[in-house]
């Protein structure tokens, strides 16, 4: 091990020496002092994130099982702006409810682990570095899921997630043992080359992504989603909708182009009957939610349906789509959900009609849900109309253009709910609205990035450039 | 910043300014100032238009600028004006003058309000000047997004049914328009080099087989912004709604965008799909022309009748460039521009009657030409020019229309055109109703006798209106010289 051997993973060495810190700062830190443990934590987990920024080594390390570049870079990148939102938008709760608790520090311990989980296996080379780091991701998170001990909701939650979760990832070892089994290999270059078309590896193909399929929450792997979301601490739930699924699709994606470039033929239309199904559900059971957490995890199974017209494309134009998609989803839902967090944690009012007249007492955090929404159905000027207008044109650039007007009627759809949150906030007035609150300054930030991610994603035409640019990494 | 930028630049300030308005007074003097910026701008356009025209420059789009935006993509901000595009914003700019000094007195959020309208009209402006297809749908978009607040927040009667009705099924049309032009794109070159520009793609020329099933796919997706039957159906029940400088906005500007991409792109770009499909879509524009004339016969809610009307009036527009010649394409610009300023200047007038009697039904008004001389007679003279008084912009449009789908010798040409010359008819019938029932006979309560008078800003924003249904009505030539110069391109391509 050399230093720039360490420079590769710097993203995950930096992660493990903060939740190190973290650990003996709650160790060594008074009652008094948890909650400038908490404000300490938030700004170096900031300037982590800020390091990822500068020009690191690409490369391959431990004989190919770890590899990084540019592209898997950004998106390390992309999910530690998306968790440091989350931490800010999160610093208040903790530090009102979670230190009383005596558990602000272990929030910020298994969210740290779940992260480097997911940095691992988007930079995984083999099957199982692939599957340690699934479990290193998912296992904090159940634990986190299950945070308001003494809501019932929320232990039922993390029950289910831990328990759909080791099935998926039974489901996903299971593909891979038969891919291994026929090949021999575990490594994703290797497998990619020996792998033949045959029934038991197209087996294998089906297992894995239904895995997978679990992770992203495509249908009919969706089932856990929404009680989960309910369930779970509203910034658990933006992580498991945003940061985790975001790693999950790329992982998804680089798998399929890579290890099983060969079986184009037999993942193409799986995708292809996948994306439907899961527009349609996503969107169709959103219509009628009244929680805004269940709502919101409908929506997120509808969005990760729509970033399958990008995968289903193949190529470079399709990866680029799929991971700026990506980038423009986690700001929208973090802006949206941010709003939620900041309502929830001052009122605790979750329901749309409890939203009646919030723009008449609280300006700002209504124009921040509308441009996190706005984004979410794809209207311009913002970012997800962009990232929308890419992935339909991945998709049309093969030819499915079928496919292409059944997700623009589903964005369609998903206007329409959309709308109905924005109509609540806008268009009606209610007898005791949600009063006028101050927000602390975590959360003010913490929307404020989000809504000028919203905002600069998509106007600002080089960022998808650069995504673009750098895409053809995704081959490996 | 060249001469079109401006036009999106503009409203960008004005709303920028807006945001820091405090109360009514700044919102609407901000406002106005912005508005009378983009008047003076687009009066200043056909001057331009007309000098860059004389030193002999023959391009078809004028003004051009172009600048890269999303480079592997070929999406480019390119921007450019014929004579079609400079009349749409100056008919633009006119309504939302006139918008502006129509809700002078907007009570609820009225900076809200304003910066809806503004954002609207940057959309509406950025339409008609884009001449990349990604930029024109963005516009699009744009411009209907502001619609829900503007129908929701401050319409009346059931507004969010209206609002969310009128979005969705604009943004389906949107959808069906997406596709359209990812097609285009993907087949405006044999070689990849894929592009969204209007004119680049005109060049090339789109496998027959290929416009037969995308000329439908993009005719629709404009064609349900300008109310074809039976796609009509959001645009009565959100006129309804819509608080009058919307409906002005609505029924003057925005249905003007389908049948200008109508125009511009599914027909320009898809010539051999256009022959092919404009039977069937002949059909369904009678029958929109006709089903709305005499669906406001029935209406007893001035708003409605003057919704009907406008399906009436815009699927006369559809009808008119199916036609498929020059005469009637000619009177098909006109006739949405005499539209534009026709209805929204009925749409100005309503809502004033409805501000003094909080009624719209023809019932119960009556007699209103006694105690408000001056909205009535204006309202008279706004009636004779929608059922096509010599004189007035309806005759000179209508007229053009009739004469240029006369030209169609065949059979079904013909029995078209009949049908649709009956409409002449029946707006005169529900025009004259309408007028008689409110403005004529005994005043039907005691309190219309304290009807206020015409405020000076009702008066401005109604003399904005009239002043151009004359000019183009009395000097219809050197408008429809600059249109026919401007479809010379498409004569070229399609006859």
């Amino acid at each position: 091990m050399n230093l720039e051997m360490f420079l590769k993973m710097q993203n995950e060495l930096l992660l493990v020496v903060l939740l190190l810190a973290v650990l003996v700062g709650e160790i060594i830190t008074s009652q008094k002092g948890k909650s400038k443990l908490i404000n300490f934590t938030i700004i170096a987990f900031a300037i982590v994130t800020l390091i990822g920024f500068f020009h690191q080594p690409d490369g391959a390390l431990f004989g190919g099982m770890f590899h990084t570049n540019s592209l898997i870079q950004l998106l390390k990148n992309g999910l530690n702006v998306g968790v440091l939102i989350i931490l800010m938008q999160s610093a208040g709760w903790l530090k009102e409810t979670l230190v009383k608790q005596n558990k602000s520090a272990e929030f910020f311990l298994l969210m740290f682990s779940s992260l480097i989980g997911l940095n691992f296996m988007i930079s995984a080379g083999d099957f199982l570095m692939f599957y340690v780091a699934l479990e290193l991701s998912t296992l904090p998170v159940a634990a986190l899921v299950a945070y308001n001990a003494y809501k019932r909701q929320s232990a039922e939650a993390g029950i289910k997630l831990i328990l759909s979760a080791t099935l998926a990832s039974g489901l996903a070892l299971f593909g891979i043992s038969f891919l291994y089994g026929t090949t021999g290999a575990i490594y994703f270059d290797d497998m990619a080359n020996l792998l033949q078309m045959s029934n038991l590896t197209i087996l294998g193909l089906v297992f894995f992504f239904a895995g997978l399929s679990f992770k992203v929450s495509l249908v009919p792997f969706h089932f856990w989603t929404a009680d989960v979301y309910e369930g779970a601490p509203i910034n658990v739930t933006s992580y498991l909708s945003v940061i985790s699924k975001g790693a999950a699709v790329f992982i998804l994606t680089f798998i399929l182009f890579n290890v099983f470039k060969a079986f184009s033929d037999i993942w193409k239309p799986m995708l292809y009957t996948v994306a439907i199904a899961t527009m349609f559900v996503g969107n169709l059971f959103a219509l009628r939610q009244q929680n805004l957490k269940r709502f919101l995890a409908f929506s997120s199974v509808a969005q990760a349906g729509f970033m399958l017209l990008g995968i289903i494309n193949g190529g470079v134009l399709g990866a680029a789509s799929v991971v700026y998609f990506v980038l423009v989803y986690m700001f929208s839902n973090l802006g949206a959900f941010g709003v939620v967090q900041a309502i929830s944690h001052k009122t605790g009012k979750e329901n749309m009609d409890d939203y009646n007249g919030l723009y008449r007492t609280n300006p700002m955090l209504s124009m921040v849900m509308m441009l996190g929404l706005f984004s979410l159905a794809g209207i311009p000027p913002v970012a997800g109309f962009f990232g929308k207008f890419f992935l339909f044109t991945a998709a049309a650039g093969k030819g499915y253009y079928i496919l292409v007007f059944i997700a623009v009627v589903n964005a369609t759809i998903s206007l329409y709910y959309y709308l109905k949150v924005i109509r609540a906030m806008f268009l009606r007035q209610s007898e005791n609205p949600i009063p006028y609150f101050k927000n602390d300054i975590f959360m003010k930030l913490g929307l404020a990035t989000a809504a000028a991610g919203i905002l600069i994603l998509g106007l600002y035409s080089p960022l998808y450039e650069y995504v673009q640019s750098i895409s053809n990494l995704i081959f490996n | 910043m060249d001469i079109l930028s401006l036009f999106i630049v503009a409203p960008i300030i004005t709303v920028a300014a807006l945001l820091f308005a405090k109360n009514l007074k700044q919102s609407r003097v901000i406002s106005l100032i912005g508005s009378l910026v983009q008047f003076a701008m687009a009066i200043n356009l056909i001057f331009a238009y007309l000098a860059e025209r004389a030193t002999g420059n023959t391009a078809i789009m004028v003004f051009t600028k172009s600048a890269v935006w999303f480079k592997s993509l070929n999406i480019r901000y390119d921007v450019g004006a014929d004579g079609i595009t400079v009349f749409m914003i100056v008919l633009a700019s006119i309504v939302v003058l006139a918008g502006v000094f129509i809700s002078w007195k907007i009570k609820d959020l009225p900076k809200e309000f304003f910066i809806s309208l503004i954002v609207l009209a940057t959309g509406v402006y950025g339409f008609f000047i884009s001449l990349d297809l990604f930029l024109l749908f963005l516009f699009f978009e744009v411009a209907v997004i502001p619609m829900y607040l503007l129908i929701g927040i401050w319409g009346s009667g059931p507004k969010e049914k209206s609002a969310m009705k009128l979005t969705i099924m604009l943004m389906g049309a949107s959808a069906l328009l997406l596709v359209g032009i990812l097609g285009l794109y993907f087949y405006s070159s044999p070689d990849g080099a894929y592009t969204f520009n209007i004119l680049e793609i005109a060049k090339v020329n789109i496998p027959a087989q290929v416009q037969h099933y995308l000329f439908p796919v993009v005719f629709i997706g404009f064609a349900v912004i300008g109310a074809l039957f039976p796609f009509h159906t959001w645009s009565p029940s959100g006129h309804a709604s819509a608080p009058t400088a919307v409906s002005m906005l609505h029924a003057g500007v925005l249905m003007k965008l389908g049948g200008y991409g109508v125009f511009r792109v599914a027909m320009y770009l898809l010539p051999i799909g256009a022959m092919e499909w404009s039977w069937f879509f002949i059909i369904l524009s009678v029958i929109g022309v006709v089903y709305g004339a005499l669906a406001a016969i029935k209406q007893t809610d001035l708003k409605y009748i003057n919704a009907y009307s406008s399906v009436s009036h815009l699927g006369l527009v559809l009808f008119a460039l199916l036609m498929l010649n020059k005469t009637s394409w000619n009177g098909a610009i006109l006739q949405s521009l005499s539209h534009g300023f026709m209805t929204a200047l009925f749409f100005a007038l309503i809502g004033m009657i409805y501000e003094r009697s909080h009624t719209r039904d023809v019932r119960e008004l009556g007699g209103l030409l006694k105690v408000i001389p001056f909205i009535s007679v204006i309202y008279v003279i706004a009636g004779l020019a929608s059922l096509g008084l010599p004189g007035f912009s309806g005759f000179v449009a209508e007229m053009t229309i009739f004469v240029g789908a006369f030209q169609n010798v065949d059979m079904f040409h013909r029995v078209a055109t009949i049908l649709g010359v009956t409409v002449i008819v029946i707006t005169a019938v529900y025009i004259l109703r309408a007028v008689g029932m409110m403005l004529m006979g005994p005043v039907k309560k005691e309190e219309y006798y304290n009807f206020p008078k015409a405020t000076w800003y009702e008066k401005t924003g109604i003399f904005l209106l009239l002043i151009p249904i004359i000019i183009i009505g009395t000097t219809p030539l050197w408008i429809s010289d600059i249109i026919m110069d401007s479809i010379k391109p498409f004569i070229e391509r399609m006859l």
